[in-house]
């Protein structure tokens, strides 16, 4: 079937913010959906809250609404734009969960809208939980023991009845969102309630457990004429009980025999068939291990995170391909764009092994519990490729980028015995390196086998890693060995770690023996047929394969790794827009990534691709084939910069801001010469080293001061400290990991927070806009809320901050990008940080005044002008409308993390509000943050003495807006005495009822918590917290945020909202 | 000890060797498939070649003799990246590397096995040595490599002696039920019983009476078939036409087979005068090929083949698309059909060439894919279906 004509104009609904669960790979998956889309001549209209995604810019799609993703506003712009189709299975949970709700309403019959892609029906039967397991009974596919209960004593009941452990999985929620695994009666009341509350429909299933199942999955694809496909299958190293995002998943399986393999595969298109779906399909499978036994776990009738993974791990486009079928193509009419020979029905030959590992938060979250579980954690992920599964697992580690390059990264050593077999029955993100550390102890596999339920050639593979390590501590380094240590990655630092050699001398000695990286195509078809798309892996032990190529101009782009806190989908924006910039002057561009969920590293992007670990060695391998003429590492956040040194070993050209100029920012002295030559004036502080020296420093000058290290994005390890007794627990923090860089610390200074982010040519400057955050000085800037124009600032303060960066980007003969932050104090401006490169918000800055930063900043790195681009210098006109970007947070995914806000980035994704009137973009900020209080009116708040001035104001206005408020004894005592009525609530030491139980009852929109700053936290407030957070309250401890949330809820009732097309914004 | 495969071209590989201490001249093939190397191995249509396999890491799950395709390996060689050091699956019973002794097959691992397949890719099928033996004249065994063709395979193949396996009887290896685990409702039938109660309640109790000739067969042939009610008796390849008619069966199978069809000269004999009978005929791989030669057509070497387990085919009465498994390296020229006595049936999606034939005015259908699967896809095991609906009088 070819077009079908009766489409013409169709609305892509995104996934919103990134949040633990729904992350990139919903960019990836939308951005190369609109690019099919529109590739058929389709006109597209698009919805994301997200702007830091790709999806949302002007040249992906026709019209771009950045608004909330709620169905009032989805529905407003159809109205307006009356697109004659909606294509719901490229946002991720989030956007089918807001389709549903729409097509549900009448709306989309009413205006004549065609839902394309899946059907509201299709949808139900995989998503309702009866309904699923009503369907799989009918085609006879076997689904666990399973009830869905809407209340806690059904499912006390039925568990008692199937036996404990039993799984909760709570209906339409993401990321296993409230789910958990009880093995009592206590923990199952807890999690089950809780589920419950999170469950748009207040359902959760209670199912026998099924951990210790092999955790295998398959992406199907099928089209309108019927015909299927499985894409590949991958089976998890972590047994089922693990979230799959959470566990450490291999492509293709490694221990399934043809007849399981083809047992599952029939299922699975099976499945596909029933659902009636027309597109992809995620089936994920428990497998016994000793028997032919299975169950269905969970169909994802969409694009997810998976496909994402499959799709980089077979070079097959799902998302694409999807996009394809849902306009009316079938799987035959459709080319593979990597062969360019065959088409979209075949399934893909790997002739190689892929490996997936999160990257989880717990180096951010220390108070959080590490374990894992069916709840999904991890903040996104890397992959990695190679003909060996060794290689691949060695691999996947080093990209991850948190101090790990081997399997002896973590050490487990003082562990024996019985304190080991208790390690390993912990299942958390060490758990491979504690494997390693049973078999260096000559453990049984088998005994492993019997704690793990890891399968035993997993364990094997981990064995015969420990055996390399063993040989290269204990053997001479023979051509052989080292050649076999290559063969599994083992980096040349691990080799000389082991075999008491240099670095240099490894390397020498490669050299010597010719052992270098070769380069292999992933290319969908295991060479049967040669390949367009130049998507490449190393390994050593075969022939390069890489298409040498002599352009007259070759870039290196290095990405920016997996995403965490800190450095985020942003950073994947810049990095794109800067190949697509290069691209446009004409150079051939390579870009360097690991990470499997962006659209970097989509295999269209640059001219090459190169799935590989970030790490100097890595990419010297890669410069070693393709000698660039220079690298950029602007854009790739402070995983790119890390290579700067490296990179100009090497011998590439560091294209922009020189690297020595890079380093002036980050090195104290060098930063204050030049602060001093600019005459401006920055918070007083001094490098140090060790803890006393940071005693020392905070007495000069006085408390609070900032304690932070240098060298990092985020603020991570950043603290503001009141007390010896913070420097003495901050420094030790910090220094747990060996710190290459001074540790900084700073007056700290309370005022206006502002930023900005600019463009410099060398000579002139362009300004895009002034960013005022509405958190006053001591949140991270990521986590703040951030107003686009400034508002509140003076007029000469402005001036200040435009002069300032004039005069730090020539100080720091800036060629690119450069982000500053500064503190605003009446007319005075000081600076806080200069960053010479790409900065988080760059992609919000760049929709909202239409000026295409990165795309300038990389014509200006190649020698253009500003003024030879029609940019005159400066600060640009303002917009006429207010854009507010608002940090999203993931804490109910990770128990035990604090969620109070502080010098160090806690949030894991953003959103915008987007308005000519400041309290609508606020409100729909809040909105699009899911931040919605006004289901029951009523909010605790509980304040420290400092705030509690300005808490009476913001209480006045809730009390206003009809709100009854609860108030902790002093907060109480305060706003009855301002005539603001609180109601007294006992804190939790005190008598029943308190706080702790008015929460509990299901009753409260908001807290609103401002702890006291240090160390001190009270436990008190750190449960109110935690508790909001898990029963799905909105808990603000800032009130600055506060007073911000309430000003919003003032326009809550307006029943339209002013939408803009950020497609349509231009910059005059 | 080290191991060596000179190609005819003169690429040496040098890796490690496997399996038995032979040296062998075979024509080296690939086979993309990334589950089901035992199936490969124990598949008689290999016979005459050495097999590499692109996927690299062989034998993670060992050995499983139910799953074996026929009694042995019929490889000359094989060649693989990596073999498994430990076999792990709950049914493995031994480890590859056993089996290739067992087998005395030969076998070179550690070897660029995607360099290699580019290299037949690019030139085509072509002939091989795999040693042990250091050779530092290739000038005169490569003439040898070169010349080196296999003959007389399906005779190698072929069963010796006619034999019958009863309906419902012979069947899979997959238990026939999952019942009796507790705390699980609808953990349902096994996949097989459910197959065969689904073939009951279509096809209905009647069993029928089908000949197979041997060429080479897959045991899954017969499997399909008796799970499906029907008696087959197996015939060897030489079997006369007269013979297999004189026992009236309800059809006749053609089996799947190794080397090159046209040498096949009296089996061809024999298979157009089961055409010239009446009885319905499905046949498959080897079997189709020997059809479309008996009825006039001819057939050509690929290039390299089509050896995996991912070929899309496509049905052309109804245009749906399904995943096959193959291993062929001659087609049938669809240019050589006579109109009038057959049509395509299936192309294959990527090159087009012919991958299913229909007779006209006659109860025949003939596929070059693998129906029977294993290993690979079991998308178009409704084609046994069709076979025993034809039987039943459907056309």
């Amino acid at each position: 079937m070819p077009l079908n004509k009766n489409i013409k104009k169709v609305m892509v609904i995104g996934s919103g913010p990134i949040v633990i669960g729904q992350a990139a790979e919903f960019d990836y998956a939308g951005t190369q959906a609109c690019r099919s889309l529109k590739e058929e001549g389709l006109e597209v209209v698009l919805v994301n809250s997200n702007p830091a995604t790709i999806m949302t810019d002007k040249d992906i799609a026709d019209e771009v609404y950045i608004e909330p993703l709620t169905a009032k506003v989805v529905k407003q712009i159809m109205l307006k734009e009356k697109p004659d189709s909606l294509l719901p299975t490229l946002g991720g949970q989030a956007g089918l969960n807001l389709a549903m709700e729409i097509a549900e309403s009448g709306f989309l019959e009413e205006h004549n809208i065609k839902l394309i892609g899946t059907t509201a029906l299709t949808i139900k039967k995989a998503e309702d939980r009866l309904e699923f397991k009503n369907t799989m009974e009918k085609i006879g596919e076997p689904v666990a023991a399973s009830l869905v209960v809407e209340n806690v004593e059904d499912g006390v009941a039925f568990a008692a009845k199937i036996g404990y452990p039993v799984v909760l999985r709570p209906a339409y929620t993401l990321g296993g969102s409230g789910g958990g695994i009880a093995h009592n009666v206590t923990e199952l009341q807890d999690i089950l309630a809780n589920g419950l509350r999170l469950s748009r429909v207040g359902q959760v299933l209670v199912e026998r457990c099924i951990a210790g199942w092999k955790e295998i999955e398959y992406e199907v694809m099928r089209d309108g004429a019927g015909n299927c496909i499985t894409v590949c299958n991958m089976e998890n190293l972590d047994p089922v009980g693990v979230h799959t995002g959470d566990s450490i998943v291999v492509a293709p399986s490694q221990t399934l025999s043809d007849k399981e393999y083809q047992m599952l595969r029939t299922s699975a298109l099976n499945i596909i068939t029933e659902l009636g779906i027309t597109g992809g399909c995620n089936v994920q499978y428990a497998l016994k291990p000793d028997s032919f036994e299975y169950c269905v776990i969970e169909v994802n009738p969409r694009v997810s995170r998976s496909s994402a993974l499959a799709s980089k791990a077979t070079g097959y486009p799902i998302a694409k391909v999807a996009a394809k079928i849902a306009v009316g193509y079938t799987l035959d009419e459709i080319k593979n764009a990597v062969t360019g020979k065959t088409y979209a029905s075949f399934e893909p030959a790997l002739d190689y092994c892929v490996v997936k590992m999160p990257r989880l938060p717990f180096d951010k979250f220390i108070t959080a519990k590490r374990t894992l579980t069916t709840q999904m954690k991890a903040t996104g992920e890397v992959m990695s490729i190679c003909t060996n599964f060794e290689g691949a697992l060695m691999k996947a580690i080093r990209s991850l980028e948190q101090h790990v390059d081997s399997l002896r990264s973590y050490d487990f050593s003082n562990l024996h015995g019985e304190e080991l077999t208790l390690q390993l029955q912990k299942v958390d993100d060490r758990r491979i390196w504690v494997i390693a550390e049973a078999l260096r102890q000559h453990w049984d596999p088998d005994r492993i086998y019997e704690i793990t339920k890891i399968d035993r050639w997993f364990i094997d593979k981990i064995k015969n890693l420990v055996e390399m390590e063993e040989a290269l501590s204990t053997r001479e380094l023979t051509e052989d060995l080292l050649r076999e240590a290559k063969r599994m990655e083992f980096s040349d630092k691990v080799i000389s770690e082991l075999s008491g050699k240099t670095e240099e001398v490894v390397k020498a000695l490669r050299h010597q023996y010719n052992i270098r990286a070769v380069y292999k195509m992933v290319d969908t078809c295991a060479a049967e047929f040669e390949a367009q798309t130049p998507y490449y892996y190393s390994c050593y032990d075969g022939i390069n394969e890489s298409i040498e190529t002599k352009p007259e101009k070759k870039v290196l782009i290095l990405g920016s790794g997996p995403i965490r806190i800190g450095q985020g989908i942003e950073f994947d924006f810049c990095s794109v827009h800067c190949t697509w910039a290069f691209k446009e002057e004409g150079y051939e561009t390579v870009i360097v990534n690991n990470n499997p969920e962006t659209v970097s590293t989509d295999f269209d992007i640059a001219d090459k691709l190169y799935f590989e670990p970030l790490t100097p060695e890595d990419v010297e391998s890669i410069v070693d084939i393709e000698k660039p003429d220079g690298a950029v590492v602007q854009f790739g956040g402070q995983t790119a910069i890390k290579l700067t040194e490296s990179l100009m070993k090497m011998g590439v050209p560091i294209l922009g801001t020189s690297a020595r100029d890079v380093d002036a920012a980050e090195d104290r002295e060098r930063f204050d010469e030049i602060l001093e030559q600019c005459q401006i004036a920055r918070p007083k502080g001094h490098t140090v080293f060790t803890t006393e020296e940071a005693l020392n420093a905070a007495h000069e000058l006085g408390y609070p001061v900032l304690v932070r290290p240098s060298y990092v994005l985020g603020g991570q390890g950043m603290q503001i400290a009141i007390s010896d007794e913070d420097v003495i627990q901050f420094m030790e923090i910090i220094n747990r990991i060996q710190q290459d860089h001074p540790i900084l610390v700073d007056k700290y200074l309370m005022g206006k927070e502002l930023e900005v982010d600019a463009v410099c040519d060398g000579t002139d400057i362009v300004i895009p806009g002034i960013m005022e955050h509405i958190e006053r000085t001591g949140i991270h800037s990521g986590d703040s809320i951030s107003v686009y124009p400034a508002r509140s600032i003076t007029e000469q303060a402005k001036k200040n901050v435009i002069d300032y960066t004039e005069k730090l980007a020539r100080a720091l003969h800036v060629k690119g990008m450069i982000n500053i932050q500064f503190i605003a104090i009446g007319d005075d401006v000081y600076i806080i940080e200069v960053n010479p490169r790409s900065s988080r918000t760059v992609p919000y800055i760049s929709k909202v005044t239409g000026i295409p930063i990165v795309k300038l900043a990389t014509k200006v790195i190649v020698g253009h002008t500003l003024k030879e681009l029609g940019y005159a210098p400066g600060l640009q006109k303002e917009a006429d409308y207010i854009a507010i970007k608002m940090p999203v947070f993931s804490f109910e995914k990770i128990r035990g993390a604090d969620i109070s806000l502080g010098p160090e980035m806690k949030s894991t994704g953003e959103c915008l509000g987007i308005s000519p009137d400041f309290n609508e973009a606020l409100y729909k900020a809040f909105v699009g943050a899911s931040i919605d209080p006004t289901r029951h009116k009523q909010i605790i708040m509980t304040l420290r003495k400092e705030d509690r001035q300005e808490g009476i104001e913001i209480g006045r206005r809730f009390e206003a807006l009809g709100y009854k408020i609860y108030a902790t004894r002093g907060t109480a005592r305060d706003l009855n005495a301002a005539g603001v009525h609180a109601i007294k609530v006992n804190k939790l030491e005190q008598e029943a009822p308190t706080l702790l139980d008015l929460l509990l009852e299901h009753r409260i929109d908001l807290v609103i918590d401002t702890p006291s700053s240090g160390v001190e936290h009270s436990r008190d407030g750190f449960l109110i917290r935690r508790t909001a957070i898990e029963t799905g309250v909105t808990c603000l401890t800032a009130i600055d945020t506060a007073r911000a949330l309430v000003s919003s809820l003032e326009v809550a009732h307006q029943a339209e909202f002013n939408l803009v097309d950020i497609a349509k914004v231009k910059n005059a | 000890m080290k191991a060596y495969l000179i190609l005819e071209d003169g690429t040496v590989f040098t890796g490690t060797s496997i399996g038995a201490n032979k040296e062998v001249i075979s024509e080296i093939v690939f086979n993309t498939s990334m589950t089901g190397y035992l199936e490969v191995l124990t598949d008689p249509s290999y016979a005459g070649q050495a097999v590499t396999m692109t996927y690299p890491l062989i034998g993670n799950y060992g050995i499983t003799r139910s799953d074996m395709e026929s009694l042995k390996c019929w490889h000359d060689g094989f060649i693989v990246r990596e073999l498994s050091r430990i076999p792990s699956n709950f049914r493995s019973e031994y480890t590859i590397q056993q089996f290739l002794i067992e087998n005395d097959v030969p076998g070179i691992a550690g070897i660029d096995t995607r360099a290699l397949t580019k290299i037949l890719r690019e030139k085509g099928t072509m002939n091989g040595m795999i040693t042990t033996k250091e050779y530092s004249d290739l000038s005169e065994i490569l003439p040898k490599i070169k010349a080196f063709k296999a003959t007389k395979v399906v005779e190698k193949v072929t069963c010796s002696e006619a034999y019958t396996l009863q309906a419902y009887e012979y069947r899979s290896n997959i238990p026939d039920s999952f019942d009796g685990i507790d705390g699980f409702e609808n953990i349902g039938k096994a996949v097989k019983s459910r197959k065969m109660e689904a073939s009951k309640a279509s096809h209905g109790e009647k069993t029928y009476n089908v000949a197979l000739l041997d060429f080479g067969a897959k045991r899954n042939i017969p499997r399909c078939l008796c799970e499906r009610g029907c008696n087959v008796t197996v015939y060897p390849a030489h079997t006369t036409a007269e013979e297999i008619l004189a026992t009236n069966p309800d059809g006749i199978m053609l089996s799947n087979g190794p080397g090159d069809p046209a040498d096949n000269v009296e089996i061809i004999a024999e298979v157009k005068k089961l055409y010239d009978s009446n009885v319905p005929i499905f046949a498959i791989c080897l079997g189709h090929q020997l059809m479309a030669l008996a009825t006039g057509a001819k057939t050509h070497k690929l290039k390299y083949g089509h050896r995996g387990v991912n070929h899309p085919v496509k049905d052309l009465k109804t245009g749906r698309v399904y995943m096959s498994s193959q291993n062929h390296g001659y087609v049938v020229d669809e240019e050589s059909l006579d109109p009038s006595v057959a049509e395509s049936a299936f192309i294959n999606v990527n090159d087009k060439t012919n991958e299913g034939l229909s007779y006209k005015n006659k109860k025949i259908f003939t596929v070059q894919f693998h129906p029977e699967a294993c290993g690979g896809p079991q998308d178009t095991a409704y084609l046994f279906d069709r076979f025993i609906e034809m039987m039943g009088g459907a056309l």
